[in-house]
């Protein structure tokens, strides 16, 4: 508040020199003006930069979506236990390798690692480099994040010394690789949740069929008879579903994709039509959140609501989520035993690659991602091979304990012994 | 110490050439770093327009990752435009309200502080609007769709505005938090251009009998049209531009519709959550493309409101 008699003088001043005060406003507008032309540019481009730096992204590119299609629906118990015996003599022969070879001495790593990539399984690995900072105290990790994709890229100009990817590098791009032979380390799993916000409806089980038709809108109530289906003996709302997705290039949407493409695409004779991949074309007006906690929040905050959610942001959410059918016809809990399950069951190719999705197994959870640590075979420096090596063994082995504090899924133990023979592969 | 006068002029003359060259590098300064981002980003996009061509701003469907991608700008265009239009009908009577407000009718006590709390508004940063928008706005606004929907669905024209609603992340979201954002822009700008109205003009009114709305429509309002409906326009480019805050709450979902309670995508939008993933070079060029449009229509309209504002100036200069 200024006294009344200098707002008094103040507006005597602006009658007298109304010309000259004018000119100088319209002037201070066309500066405006064009700084406003200036800036508009400027701040779009910055905005741009720092939301992709901050783009909550696991992704993945890779259109190798084959890997379960291929597989005959035939087989239920059958090869069940051939991989499983195959996995026993693997084991064995890889039992032997690791004996051979000396336990790591943590103690003794030294230098500092730089990775970046799929942010699926960075609390995880932040977890685990936290805890392996203790063991190799000499030796510093820094896990960036930045999603497959930038992970994938960045290990492509030998800009870090590993990198994180929810995806399979697409055969074109395995030329560009400019360190040369890189190996896939399988680290963790987890489930994928179908995640809802239907008020008095407690348990839901849904089927990949019903899935299906939710996420391209071909039902738009909930009280739909192809839910009731699945849900004997529920009463449901006919609220209107609301579908959820990612609205970034996400590996979560490619490994949910890729379940749905599996259980009901085209070769599999369902409903599905959107293909696979880290970014859909979904039905227009369709809700899109950034990252898993966006779309964690839209459920939370939308009656109606369903969308895929890894397991660690659903429960931090206190979201409820569906139990759905495998291929066995079982409804299966999101847990992380189920996806263990699923995990023994996968197929894993001889470079370690494999779909975790629409497993066989009676126990198996039907939707899930599984992550790796790429690193190229041949390092400059060795001891900086070595420091990779002490890193992911540690991540294998003690680290693999750490996971379930953080709801992911430790591999299971055949699968670990093919990871340390692959790690094994790094060298100077 | 005696100086001649020749040592003044000559001292004179060296600060005055510093001063004339800084500002002659300032000036120049911007103008290149806006042609070399205008190089660049031309520079960048010129694969989606050699492969897609001029369907690119015509086609709806955006499949980065289909077998066959399909990079398709309309429906970011039309979200943007759709946007930016609910913001500035929202925004514009607001601003024009509380200019008149604190300049023509505010008690001198209340002006200070309404002035400062409206330029306060100003700083507050976009994502704490966005934020805002998904914690609080987004959740609240679906109970209040549902009803327009219910009580205007039958209308005319109404009807296919506020059609369906069933979430809270929506073209008419983004077009409310963008209202906020530009309101104070608008205001403040069109409250100084108010303020250089003549107060003789003012006075001469109110001495001819005219009531305070009389002089209001028939002397402030005149004088100050051009230089307010710059502002407007000002605060348009500000609402197209604006990223973060629309990224949020707008639903993500390329989508074209009458419908305001659908979620919808926009330019800047879908370019802050896609670029980090955008591993294709036509991707990244289609992105790259979608920035320089939006580049262009902002460009389009700050020199459509520095015209409008400098042919509103002349027209005062001949008046006075």
């Amino acid at each position: 508040m200024a006294p009344p008699d200098a707002q008094n003088r103040h507006h005597g001043d602006n009658s007298v020199n109304s010309s000259r005060k004018r000119s100088l406003a319209i002037s201070g507008i066309l500066t405006l003006s064009l700084l406003a032309a200036a800036c508009s540019s400027d701040s779009s481009s910055s905005d741009t930069t720092s939301a992709s730096e901050s783009t909550v992204a696991e992704t993945t590119t890779s259109a190798a979506s084959t890997e379960t299609t291929e597989a005959p629906a035939a087989e239920t118990t059958v090869p069940a236990d051939t991989t499983a015996s195959s996995d026993a003599g693997s084991a064995s022969t890889e039992a032997g390798t690791t004996d051979t070879t000396p336990a790591v001495d943590y103690a003794a790593l030294q230098g500092s690692l730089i990775a970046s990539g799929a942010t699926f399984p960075k609390a995880f690995y932040d977890e685990a480099i936290a805890n392996f900072a203790e063991a190799a105290p000499d030796l510093t990790i820094e896990y960036g994040g930045g999603g497959s994709g930038k992970g994938r890229s960045d290990l492509q100009e030998q800009v870090v010394d590993f990198a994180g990817t929810d995806g399979v590098v697409k055969e074109a791009d395995i030329a560009l690789f400019k360190g040369g032979d890189f190996v896939y380390v399988p680290t963790v799993i987890a489930p994928i949740t179908m995640s809802y916000n239907l008020p008095g409806v407690d348990k839901l089980q849904l089927s990949p069929a019903t899935i299906s038709a939710i996420f391209q809108t071909t039902i738009t109530k909930w009280d739909d008879p192809l839910i009731a289906a699945d849900n004997p003996g529920v009463t449901l709302p006919s609220t209107d579903i609301v579908v959820v997705h990612r609205a970034d290039g996400s590996g979560t949407t490619d490994n949910f994709s890729k379940f749905l493409n599996a259980a009901e695409g085209p070769d599999a004779g369902g409903s599905w039509k959107l293909a696979s991949g880290s970014e859909l074309e979904w039905p227009a007006g369709t809700q899109a959140g950034d990252g898993n906690s966006g779309v964690a929040q839209i459920i939370t905050d939308t009656e109606g609501a369903i969308g895929y959610v890894d397991l660690s942001d659903a429960k931090a959410n206190n979201l409820s989520f569906a139990a759905v059918k495998n291929k066995a016809g079982k409804y299966i809990e999101p847990t992380l035993e189920a996806t263990s399950a699923a995990a023994e069951n996968a197929k894993i190719k001889d470079d370690l690659t494999y779909f975790l999705g629409w497993a066989d197994g009676d126990k198996s959870y039907p939707i899930a991602a599984q992550t790796w640590i790429i690193a190229y075979t041949k390092q400059a420096d060795p001891a900086k091979a070595e420091a990779i090596r002490g890193f992911l063994t540690y991540l294998l082995t003690e680290g693999q304990t750490l996971a379930p504090t953080v709801d992911y899924a430790p591999l299971p133990e055949s699968l670990v012994a093919k990871a340390l023979a692959n790690v094994d592969k790094i060298g100077a | 110490m005696a100086l001649t006068i020749s040592d003044l002029r000559s001292k004179r003359q060296v600060g005055d050439r510093v001063f004339r060259s800084a500002t002659l590098a300032g000036g120049a300064a911007i103008l290149l770093i806006l042609a070399l981002i205008a190089y660049t980003i031309t520079n960048k996009s010129t694969l989606i327009f050699r492969t897609a061509g001029l369907d690119f701003f015509t086609e709806k469907r955006w499949a980065p990752s289909a077998d066959k991608p399909v990079f398709g700008a309309l429906s970011f265009i039309f979200g943007t435009a759709v946007t930016a239009t609910i913001a500035i009908v929202l925004a514009v009577p607001v601003s024009l309200g509380l200019a008149l407000f604190t300049t023509q009718v505010a008690p001198k006590w209340l002006k200070k502080p309404l002035v400062a709390l409206t330029d306060m508004v100003a700083v507050v940063p976009s994502v704490v609007f966005g934020l805002w928008g998904i914690i609080y706005l987004a959740p609240k606004l679906i109970g209040f769709f549902k009803n327009m929907h219910n009580w205007f669905g039958d209308w005319p024209i109404l009807g296919s505005l506020f059609g369906k609603a069933s979430a809270g992340r929506t073209f008419m979201t983004a077009g409310l938090i963008l209202a906020v954002m530009i309101t104070p822009i608008i205001t403040s700008i069109a409250r100084e251009v108010i303020e250089t109205t003549p107060q003789t003009d003012c006075d001469g009114a109110l001495a001819l009998g005219a009531t305070r709305w009389e002089m209001i429509t028939g002397a402030v309002i005149p004088h100050s049209a051009g230089g307010t409906v710059g502002g407007v326009m000002l605060g348009l480019g500000r609402a197209m531009g604006e990223t973060i805050a629309a990224a949020l709450v707008i639903g993500s979902s390329p989508t074209i519709t009458a419908n305001l309670f659908s979620a919808g995508d926009s330019l800047p939008s879908v370019i802050a959550f896609q670029w980090g993933e955008a591993t294709s070079a036509e991707k990244r060029s289609a992105l790259i493309a979608m920035g320089l449009t939006l580049f262009v229509l902002t460009l389009l309209v700050n020199f459509a409101a520095t015209a409008v504002v400098s042919r509103a100036m002349r027209r005062m200069q001949g008046a006075s």
